[in-house]
């Protein structure tokens, strides 16, 4: 744990201290939608009951008392923030995706960085495999086909096509990407991976290049983060690659792929389907997708379940009280 | 093998003799839609092709020599049908089902039946999960809500429901539901099972009542054939038992639930919601399900796959074939 920067020593537990002020850059969702009251063994800051816009109030008496950061995946941290807040020593964030957060700037400060850990993997890959089934068996189309009366009126839906024996490539081999690779074995679906690097112990098939990945799969779920390397890695070429019969599902992060390019291939019959929980311009989903029958958008809430934000509200919890208790945080990002 | 009624010993096997007469009750789609060719040592009789109305066309002298009759499940062959037809030693359904077929008479007569096996049992464990997996996590609504340009005014759909931990009740733990149960497990779902009877070297926890299963499940997924027994077997006992966050899948037949009932629960919010692929009157849906946001309608299209219907079609002349050849049926379905 690192020490407070105006202490020699540790700083003293939660119970004999006065409750560290935390700095909240959003209320946070999951607990406002599940109606749990925030922990009153902290000090919440909340900069939109201030009369200060957010740099004047970061600069302010009130921030500068902060010792942690509580923020969600919309609002950034960033190296100027830090640097206006000397006595910040942990950001605990509640989204799963790290690329708001300046974590070389945190390491440099050495502040430690919590995230979501493990709350949301799961549910992030029943989603996943949820989208991929939909958009093969065309459930959600099959489903707006009797609401509008053809099945009495016109007959037969199309066929769909079978998971069983589909190869599918799993681009970001992480807790999520682990998690739907052994969900499509179930299912009889041939796994192979795309990762920065091979993963030790992992029995499947991998590919350096996700372009040779897709070259070789039926299907492509993005369960990666968003990062330099990955942003727009999922080129137009990668999804030529996957073919006119290709399936592409993405529960990582809407600029992962080129959705300019992956739009125009499925609106040109070359691609075919998409099953997508995030876009490069949320909440704006291109006006194009909206057309096909082919696709299936969900609004970027693979984490919503009762069970997932309840989890997370307990890991925000515990993160805090395990850090100013100097205990070791329930779900530190490490260095890779 | 049955012998012709008209001969003493076994018929001529199939290259030495004439092709035999086999009736198609209803068109085979499985072949027109992929564009595969009927067998041509075989001579089929296409009673949509006659100007007469098929109760006439069967008594017709162009029907008398029907040696086989193939059948999907929806039309039914009956105990008259079959007097009608004298010559009839094999029925062959396209069905996973043989609630349609008059099996006591087939017995009567020495006719044989075969129907399609294992051929469709992972399309329809795929879709029975899909179904599941969308009502949890409103894979479809949310699909819909994006679609009428929700999400960037309305902001969030309701919060889902997690798969893993939820208790699934298997109704029907035959080739379909074993497969079902073999995929919830890999979402982390607990697994227990009705059926006539137990099934040895199963894991999981049998329960002889289907309304004490509902009592202990969260989810409801319907395998099991329809039958005197199973008719209605789903009633609003059941449901309620099943309880107000419980859910229904139906991929068996609409009859085994009373839909009537089903629907009125679910009308009344005493249900989380419905996944049904079948109907009590397909293809007609009782109108109250379509204003309803957390039910998944499937127009009986859990075996709409091209590799299905290829398996169907092997399987509809891997039977003939073998039959007339006086070899065993590859998917003998008179014990059921």
């Amino acid at each position: 744990m690192t020490s407070h920067p105006q202490n020699d020593g540790a700083p003293p537990p939660l119970d004999r201290r006065p409750p560290p002020p935390v700095l909240l850059l959003r209320h946070p969702t999951q607990f406002s939608v599940l109606d749990r009251p925030l922990p009153d063994t902290f000090r919440f800051l909340k900069p939109w009951k201030s009369p200060l816009p957010l740099g004047d109030f970061l600069s302010s008496a009130d921030a500068r008392a902060a010792e942690a950061i509580l923020t969600s995946g919309m609002t950034p941290v960033t190296a100027e923030m830090l640097r206006r807040l000397p006595g910040v020593r942990l950001v605990v964030t509640t989204s799963a995706g790290l690329e708001h957060i300046d974590v070389a700037e945190c390491r440099r400060r050495g502040i430690a960085v919590a995230d979501a850990g493990d709350a949301y993997s799961e549910d992030v890959a029943d989603l996943a495999v949820g989208l991929l089934i939909d958009v093969l068996r065309k459930v959600s189309a099959s489903d707006r086909y009797v609401r509008r009366g053809s099945w009495s009126g016109e007959g037969e839906f199309a066929l769909g096509s079978k998971l069983g024996g589909k190869r599918v490539g799993i681009v970001g081999l992480g807790r999520t990407g682990l998690k739907v690779a052994k969900r499509l074995e179930a299912f009889g679906c041939a796994v192979s991976y795309n990762s920065r690097k091979a993963k030790p112990y992992v029995s499947y098939p991998f590919h350096s290049n996700v372009c040779e990945l897709a070259t070789n799969c039926d299907a492509l779920v993005i369960c990666c983060g968003l990062n330099e390397e990955t942003h727009h890695m999922i080129t137009r070429e990668v999804l030529l690659a996957l073919g006119k019969e290709g399936v592409v599902v993405n529960i990582g992060r809407g600029s992962i792929i080129d959705e300019k390019e992956m739009v125009q291939l499925l609106v040109q019959g070359e691609l075919g389907g998409a099953g997508l929980d995030v876009f490069e311009n949320e909440p704006n989903v291109p006006e194009e997708l909206l057309a096909l029958d082919n696709v299936v958008l969900s609004p970027h809430r693979a984490v919503f379940t009762q069970e997932s934000l309840s989890d997370l509200c307990d890991l925000v919890i515990g993160n805090l009280e395990a850090f100013f208790s100097n205990k070791p945080l329930l779900s530190p990002v490490l260095d890779e | 093998m049955a012998s012709h009624p008209e001969n003493d010993g076994p018929p001529p096997p199939l290259g030495r003799r004439a092709p035999p007469c086999v009736l198609l009750l209803c068109h085979p789609i499985e072949f027109s839609l992929l564009d595969r060719p009927l067998p041509d040592n075989f001579r089929f009789l296409k009673p949509w092709e006659s100007p007469l109305p098929l109760d006439d066309f069967l008594s017709s002298a162009d029907a008398r020599p029907a040696e086989a009759i193939l059948t999907n499940g929806r039309a039914p062959v009956t105990a008259d049908m079959l007097r009608r037809l004298p010559g009839v030693r094999l029925v062959f359904t396209s069905s996973a089902g043989v609630n349609h077929i008059d099996l006591a008479e087939c017995r009567r007569r020495g006719i044989a039946v075969a129907g399609a096996g294992d051929a469709y049992s992972e399309d329809v464990a795929d879709l029975a999960v899909g179904l599941l997996i969308d009502v949890l996590r409103k894979v479809s609504a949310s699909d819909r809500h994006v679609r009428r340009g929700l999400w960037s005014s309305e902001g969030e759909v309701a919060l889902s429901s997690k798969l893993g931990g939820k208790r699934v009740g298997i109704v029907g733990l035959g080739k379909i539901g074993l497969k079902v149960a073999k995929r919830l497990e890999a979402f982390g779902c607990a697994v227990s099972y009705n059926s006539r009877k137990t099934k040895p070297c199963v894991p999981y926890p049998f329960y002889s009542d289907v309304g004490e299963l509902a009592a202990n499940c969260d989810a409801l997924v319907i395998c099991c054939g329809l039958n005197e027994q199973t008719h209605h077997m789903i009633t609003r006992e059941v449901l309620l038992a099943l309880g107000k966050e419980g859910v229904i899948v139906n991929v068996g037949r609409g009859s085994i639930v009373d839909e009537k009932e089903m629907v009125q629960l679910l009308v009344q919010a005493e249900l989380r919601g419905a996944g049904l692929d079948v109907f009590e009157n397909e293809p007609d849906i009782p109108e109250e399900l379509l204003a309803l946001d957390n039910v998944v309608l499937s127009p009986h299209s859990a075996v709409f796959t091209p590799e299905s219907f290829s398996d169907i079609c092997d399987l509809a002349i891997g039977n003939l074939e073998a039959f007339f050849s006086n070899k065993p049926l590859l998917s003998p379905a008179l014990y059921q």
